[in-house]
């Protein structure tokens, strides 16, 4: 076992601390969330300055080649600063697609440009009657001069109205909810039959629903026309739950922080609050919950550095759980602990708070995972140690 | 490209500095294959080395014999593993925290008995650390054997969480202190014959500053030693008097009056050795089996799911508590010592919780065939069907209370880990 950050992966979380807490203050980022476009393109441009954007992208294509633990580390500074950009769509959910279903010459084309900041990307997958199922795609397409033909409505894309491109997930074959027939099509904002309405999300960041009326795929834009493409779409969402179980740290980290130094300042009865004692074990429990998460988002990161799909699939199930517990427990409780102060707009706990609430529920919240994981053979069922248990 | 020099170019700067440290290998959770060779080894040990009749006993919660404990560390000790942590002159084996939690985790998960720790991880530590040379060639040797059985003597019926209020007063005479006063809850004494003490020295000071430790030979006229029965009805705290006890000067540990930090320093092995995730692994494991295969009459069919998903929630955190039992031995083996870490109170605290937890599903799973007391006296000595996993579930259920109340109460660790969030 190996805990110790590499040399490199140190200077990478120096470096988009530094950024962060240069240039993403509360105040900062108010100003941002008031902006046009809710998140700031400046920013980005710093992200793609620093090498944020190309970290998991191969050498071969123009990035780092490095693993789940450098998107770890910027993860958790990001949640600790609530960063609005869309790097969840963009470059897991997009380059994570590209990056594992795209050729070479889709590659070459998309990646370079997405590293430098000058191409977004969104996933539109999800569906108003998918749930948590990522089998579910009713979308369809349709063979057509050599592309393809797309017809149907997608959800929830993440940062959908921003993007330049949408990755979208169509069916060519077999019924709303079969496992194989499921395509991957890239898809230009601009194109013909496609609309999008966008709105806000309650953490401040975007979202669009997408109609797709005949809008035409050329055959260099289909990616995955194999049928086979969920194996890789849940590969894809499994490596953002354990990103996003590193922001869900960062989060949290940032909860407790704030409140263990408003409750050394704020008085009461002529005393800190912070002297009494069912604070102080509320605190304590909160520290435990912090921790625990944790180390499951480690439990994460690790599992996509594994090759066996299953595997990977019941950790994250089991890291989903815990980021889950912990930070329902955790928010909640920071907004408790501030009292009035922990309602308003205008103090960042209460942003902390929303963004817990989008990623505790986001992918499947814990009860879905948990359900999953009780009807599996569960994380310690041969007789081994570590994370190498659940094999 | 562009943005790999821009990254590149951040990163030089250090690179320069620290070429020679450099360090490229990523995180990684799972054992490295001389880990996996030495769990191997360990488990292999266990498998055919432990005697079947204990590995049972373990299994179903049921209290070893004195001579049973006593067998089973000596066969160890034979082996060179009685008490890997200590220095490696007394026995000890070198290996780093990491290879000391695998082996202690695979001995947990195949139901072998961990040694007696008032002896291995308290009294031991103690003496290697601050005792004079005679002192440790006196008694390390015995406590790694279980020549010696000790028992420990801190807790008073005065003195609770509140330790530093004990009343036990040690008055020098000569070359002996006369001790007298009252130790409570000790465990096992039944079977020791050496306690040790915090004991008063000194009155006039802060209580802290006015306690020492002390060695007492329990055969010396004046100990006496009282049952009591805990609520699971079995025998394993006790009182224990100390009437006029007379006890030689070279009994003392280090100096007069430092008992104190000679105690801090010892609670704080015994809360990283509390978690017991190896035994909590293997409760579940024996959890998911019985999932698998109770069935029959008042079986856990009518709610398997409901039970399996406890099972799961468990596993999750226990799986959660492991790793952060890891890293926080990972840092110990950076740093050289985790006493000041609030997260070896995490694992006090989440490990008795979880296995609390276990022992209250298993209670569950057993519904009303807990109930009945199988008590081995009204049996001759024999239990009706020693191997039925119902018997001892209500018993368990009992006894465990205790693990959040002893080794500093959860309540304390809270205070614990609060402090060091505020400070
Ligand atoms: C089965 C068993 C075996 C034991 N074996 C031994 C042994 O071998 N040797 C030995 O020396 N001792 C032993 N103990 C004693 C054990 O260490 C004490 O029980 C423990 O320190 C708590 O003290 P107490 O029982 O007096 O409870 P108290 O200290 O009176 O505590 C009662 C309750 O008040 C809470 N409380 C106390 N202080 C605070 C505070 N500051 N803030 C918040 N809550 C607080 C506690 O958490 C607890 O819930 C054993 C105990 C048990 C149950």
């Amino acid at each position: 076992m190996i805990f110790e950050l590499t040399d490199q992966q140190r200077l990478v979380k120096d470096s988009v601390d530094r950024l962060m807490s240069d240039r993403y203050t509360f105040e900062a980022r108010e100003t941002i969330r008031k902006g046009t476009e809710n998140w700031s393109r400046e920013r980005w441009k710093d992200y793609a300055g620093l090498g944020l954007l190309a970290l998991r992208v191969d050498e071969a294509d123009g990035g780092f080649g490095c693993g789940p633990f450098d998107t770890m580390i910027v993860m958790e500074a990001f949640g600790r600063a609530l960063a609005l950009e869309p790097y969840v769509s963009t470059v897991l959910l997009g380059a994570g697609l590209i990056r594992l279903a795209a050729n070479a010459e889709q590659r070459a084309r998309l990646l370079p440009p997405l590293c430098e900041g000058r191409l977004l990307l969104a996933f539109a997958h999800s569906e108003e009657q998918s749930g948590n199922d990522l089998r579910h795609v009713a979308a369809t397409a349709a063979p057509a001069e050599g592309g393809f033909v797309l017809n149907g409505k997608k959800t929830l894309v993440l940062h959908g109205d921003s993007a330049d491109y949408l990755i979208v997930s169509a069916r060519s074959s077999g019924a709303t909810l079969d496992p194989s027939g499921i395509g991957l099509f890239l898809v230009a904002a601009e194109a013909s039959g496609l609309s999008r309405r966008s709105y806000r999300m309650i953490d401040g960041q975007r979202a669009a629903d997408i109609e797709l009326n005949g809008v035409r795929v050329s055959p260099d834009n289909v990616i995955d026309a194999s049928g086979q493409s969920l194996p890789i779409i849940q590969q894809v969402v499994e490596e953002t739950i354990a990103a996003l179980a590193a922001e869900a740290v960062g989060v949290m980290d940032e909860m407790l922080r704030l409140t263990s130094d408003y409750l050394r300042v704020r008085k009461q009865f002529g005393v800190e609050i912070a002297s009494f004692q069912a604070i102080q074990h509320r605190l304590a429990d909160m520290f435990i919950a912090l921790e625990q998460a944790r180390s499951m988002a480690m439990f994460a990161a690790n599992a996509c550095q594994s090759d066996d799909a299953s595997h990977r699939s019941t950790c994250i199930a089991a890291a989903k759980v815990q980021i889950s517990r912990s930070i329902r427990f955790v928010s909640q409780q920071a907004i408790q602990l501030h009292g009035g102060i922990g309602m308003t707009m205008e103090y960042k706990i209460g942003h902390l708070f929303q963004r817990a609430t989008m990623i505790d529920t986001l992918f499947g919240n814990g009860d879905h995972h948990l359900s999953r994981l009780a009807a599996g053979s569960g994380l310690f069922a041969a007789l081994d140690g570590c994370a190498s248990d659940s094999r | 490209m562009e943005v790999r020099h821009s990254l590149l170019s951040l990163i030089r700067p250090g690179l320069h500095s620290l070429s020679s440290s450099w360090k490229d290998a990523d995180v990684n959770l799972d054992f490295t294959r001389e880990e996996q060779e030495f769990r191997e080894d360990v488990r292999c040990f266990f498998q055919t080395a432990l005697p079947d009749s204990i590995r049972r006993k373990i299994r179903l919660n049921r209290d070893l014999s004195r001579q049973e404990l006593v067998d089973w560390t000596r066969i160890l000790n034979r082996k060179g593993w009685a008490v890997p942590h200590w220095p490696i002159e007394w026995g000890g084996t070198g290996w780093g925290p990491v290879k000391q939690a695998i082996f202690l985790d695979t001995l947990q998960q195949e139901n072998a008995p961990e040694t007696l720790s008032f002896g291995t991880s308290m009294v031991g530590p103690i003496i290697y650390t601050f005792g004079n040379e005679e002192q440790k060639r006196r008694f390390l040797p015995r406590i790694a054997n279980l020549d010696d059985w000790w028992c420990q003597g801190f807790s008073e019926p005065g003195a609770g969480s509140d330790l530093a209020s004990l009343a036990t007063t040690a008055i020098r005479d000569g070359d002996h202190y006369i001790v007298n006063g009252q130790k409570t809850w000790t465990t096992l004494a039944q079977h020791a014959n050496w306690i040790f003490c915090l004991v008063r020295t000194n009155r006039e000071v802060r209580k802290q500053a006015g306690i020492s430790f002390l060695l007492i030979d329990m055969a010396t006229p004046g100990v006496a030693v009282r049952p009591i029965q805990t609520i699971d009805g079995g025998h394993e705290i006790n009182d224990v008097f100390l009437d006029n006890v007379r006890v030689p000067v070279e009994n003392l540990v280090g100096e007069e009056n430092l008992g104190w930090s000679y105690a801090k320093f010892l609670l704080g092995n015994e809360r990283t050795g509390i978690a017991r995730v190896g035994a909590s692994k293997a409760l579940l494991r024996q959890v998911r089996e019985l999932l698998d295969t109770d069935s029959g009459p008042g079986s856990v069919a009518g709610d398997i799911l409901r039970f399996r998903e406890r099972l799961a929630a468990l596993e999750v955190e226990l799986k959660a508590l492991e790793i952060t039992q890891y890293r926080v031995l990972a840092r110990q083996a950076e740093q050289g010592d985790t006493r000041q870490n609030p997260a070896a109170s995490i694992l006090k605290v989440k490990g008795t919780e979880i296995q609390q937890a276990i022992s209250e599903l298993i209670l569950d799973m057993a519904g009303a065939r807990a109930l009945a007391v199988h008590d081995p006296e009204e049996n001759g000595g024999h239990f009706a069907d020693p191997d039925s996993w119902t018997q001892t579930v209500a018993a368990t259920y009992a006894n465990w209370r205790k693990i959040s109340i002893y080794g500093g109460s959860n309540e304390i660790q809270r205070n614990i880990i609060a402090k060091q969030i505020l400070s």
